[in-house]
């Protein structure tokens, strides 16, 4: 099935966010299409995992607009964030440690759940029947990431390229429409980066999934992702296809420096 | 080689997510309660019932509670005491204050009134972590003693506060043997301890637990925070409240406000680091290592001085035995410090592989 991308659904336009006197982000603007793996990438400190931050609602931007599926709306909180759809995974991993990979996953499905507390207690109708179901969808999520073997070890007994796996497992286990992922590949071998890159695709292929990422490998930049923003001190210096940003001079003498 | 799962395959998600996946486990606990409720009431002296049985469940009760708040959702708590005290003159004043109120009833409402000033004292969580929130908690503990104390209403007008609370009288059978107060208590005690299990097995332990590991990450998901924490805060004040209850009518009998001390509630948080933090059998584990050690020693040691012919005094007795207890302590927890619920998880592990190496 080829792959179709379809019309903007995230609209981020004119974001500006301070931490005091620090500017964070200035002046932002750049969409998101339906389907489309959407990378953006910069220097350390250009304000790439705020971006991602402004998005699903942990920071809140002092200026402009975020267009969500049509919705206007000044900034997002993480809750409604989650709700409508995005999931996300962090730069330094933030799984729940002490919990086994498969009751990370079921978190991960914690809002599709609509029991109460009192019906865990008793382990009674709903809450029963949802934990069955849910194990269900949770154990495709684990079929589909190769992480059988490891369902029930506890999470911080595992290496760091799995847990990087079961991170991006349990933010697809909220089946979101929207994927974020702020470095997925970062410390990671050449087979866990070919790994990470393949189940990257195969999510944007199969479910269909919307795509945002941060990345510094230029080469899993430039192959996989449609479309390439390109942050420098918070402000945008580049946005295009690949092949685009990487002919763009502004890019290069951010990366490389300029000539004097 | 007696303790292995070889052989039990689950074919449907059922079997495998019950309490005991493992058979020999089910057969252990069938068991152990079998010896509980059937076997210690024959055989058991009402020493053993009074001093030894009853407390241990109520404080394997309290321990369970605090287990939730700190070892689960990980909120420091050093209020426990005063939650079991709320329980306690709660479930004194219905009892006194409220004509033919069911015994069972007034425990469960004690409960409930617990769990409120639990929220109460939660509040601080919400901005506060770790051992400022401790402190927070430490307001719940002197404020609540001092309650007690400064108004006379909340202890039916009695001089400085001290309650004797009724007999317990349940559909007309009055529990006025040790035995049958033990059976009471192990009754609540088992109950609750299952209810627990399923909590922390569920949704809402996950939940908990997610705070506890990472609260970004968790917000991120879309669990909300304040409720999920106020959540555990009236859960575990709850089981506080109910053990104070049981405190005072099946274990003492007349209970002061001082009783609930901040000692109590340090004694509480030790049984829970000692036996394991996040975890329901240690509580369990760490209720029996904290309360019954003592009694042990104390029996044990002035015997073996007899059988050695040591020139001790009773004195030097009790010094030694604290001396050892505190010796105990540190052992345990610098073999594991995870508790004495995880040395049970490693011994059955390696029980796994037994008699061979791989």
């Amino acid at each position: 099935m080829a792959r179709q991308i379809g019309e903007v659904i995230l609209d981020l336009k004119n974001i500006s966010l301070r931490f005091g006197g620090v500017k964070a982000l200035t002046d932002i603007s750049f969409n998101v299409r339906e389907h489309e793996i959407r990378a953006i990438i910069g220097p350390n400190g250009a304000g790439k995992s705020s971006m991602l931050n402004v998005i699903n609602g942990v920071y809140h931007p002092q200026e402009g607009e975020i267009i969500f599926r049509g919705e206007h709306r000044k900034d997002m909180n993480t809750h409604e964030a989650a709700a409508a759809g995005f999931a996300r995974t962090f730069q330094n991993i933030a799984l729940f440690k002490g919990m086994s990979v498969l009751d990370n996953l079921m978190t991960g499905r914690n809002l599709k759940m609509k029991s109460n507390f009192l019906q865990h207690a008793l382990w009674w109708g709903p809450a029963k029947r949802e934990e069955l179901e849910h194990r269900r969808k949770v154990e495709e999520v684990v079929d589909f990431l190769e992480i059988e073997h490891i369902r029930k070890t506890p999470v911080g007994r595992l290496p760091y390229g799995l847990q990087k796996r079961v991170e991006l497992g349990r933010a697809l286990a909220a089946e979101p429409s929207i994927l974020l992922l702020d470095e997925p590949m970062a410390g990671m071998n050449v087979e866990e980066k070919q790994d990470m890159c393949r189940f990257i695709l195969d999510v944007n292929d199969q479910l269909g999934t919307t795509i945002v990422l941060i990345e510094h490998d230029m080469g899993v930049v430039m192959d996989i992702s449609d479309r390439v923003v390109v942050l420098d001190y918070g402000k945008k210096i580049g946005d295009g296809e690949p092949d685009e940003v990487k002919n763009n001079p502004e890019v290069i003498a951010a990366y490389l420096g300029t000539q004097h | 080689m007696f303790y292995r799962e070889t052989g039990q395959f689950k074919t449907s998600y059922a079997a495998d997510q019950q309490i005991f996946p493992i058979r020999q486990d089910r057969i252990g606990i069938v068991l152990l309660l079998a010896f509980a409720f059937l076997a210690l009431p024959l055989f058991a002296s009402n020493y053993w019932f009074n001093a030894i049985l009853i407390p241990f469940l109520i404080f394997a009760l309290a321990a369970l509670g605090l287990n939730i708040l700190t070892g689960y959702a990980g909120q420091l708590s050093l209020g426990s005491a005063a939650f079991m005290a709320v329980g306690a003159y709660a479930a004194y004043n219905f009892q006194v204050r409220v004509d033919g109120m069911p015994v069972l009833l007034s425990f469960i409402l004690a409960g409930m009134t617990a769990a409120g000033v639990g929220i109460l004292f939660g509040l601080p969580s919400l901005r506060i972590k770790g051992f400022y929130l401790a402190v927070a908690t430490l307001a719940a503990q002197f404020f609540i003693v001092w309650c007690l104390t400064k108004f006379p209403y909340l202890s039916n007008n009695s001089s400085s506060g001290v309650i004797s609370v009724p007999n317990v009288e349940i559909l007309g059978f009055k529990f006025d043997t040790p035995q049958s107060r033990y059976l009471l208590v192990l009754t609540i005690v088992s109950v609750l301890a299952l209810l627990a299990k399923n909590m922390v097995r569920s949704t809402t332990g996950r939940a908990w637990m997610a705070v506890r590991d990472m609260d970004v990450a968790a917000e991120v998901i879309g669990i909300r925070l304040m409720r999920t924490k106020l959540l555990a805060f009236a859960v575990s004040s709850f089981y506080c409240g109910v053990a104070g209850a049981l405190y005072a009518f099946c274990y003492l009998g007349s209970v002061e406000p001082d009783g609930f001390s901040l000692d109590l509630s340090f004694k509480i948080l030790f049984m829970i680091i000692v036996g394991g933090v996040g975890s329901i059998l240690g509580s369990f584990l760490g209720a029996a290592f904290i309360l019954l050690l003592p009694i042990f020693l104390d029996i044990a040691l002035p015997a073996l001085s007899e059988l050695l012919g040591l020139p001790f005094g009773s004195a030097t007795v009790s010094h030694i035995q604290l001396m050892i207890f505190g010796a105990l302590i540190m052992f345990f927890l610098i073999v594991e410090p995870h508790g004495l619920a995880r040395l049970w998880q490693i011994g059955k592990e390696k029980l796994r592989l037994w008699p061979f190496p791989h």
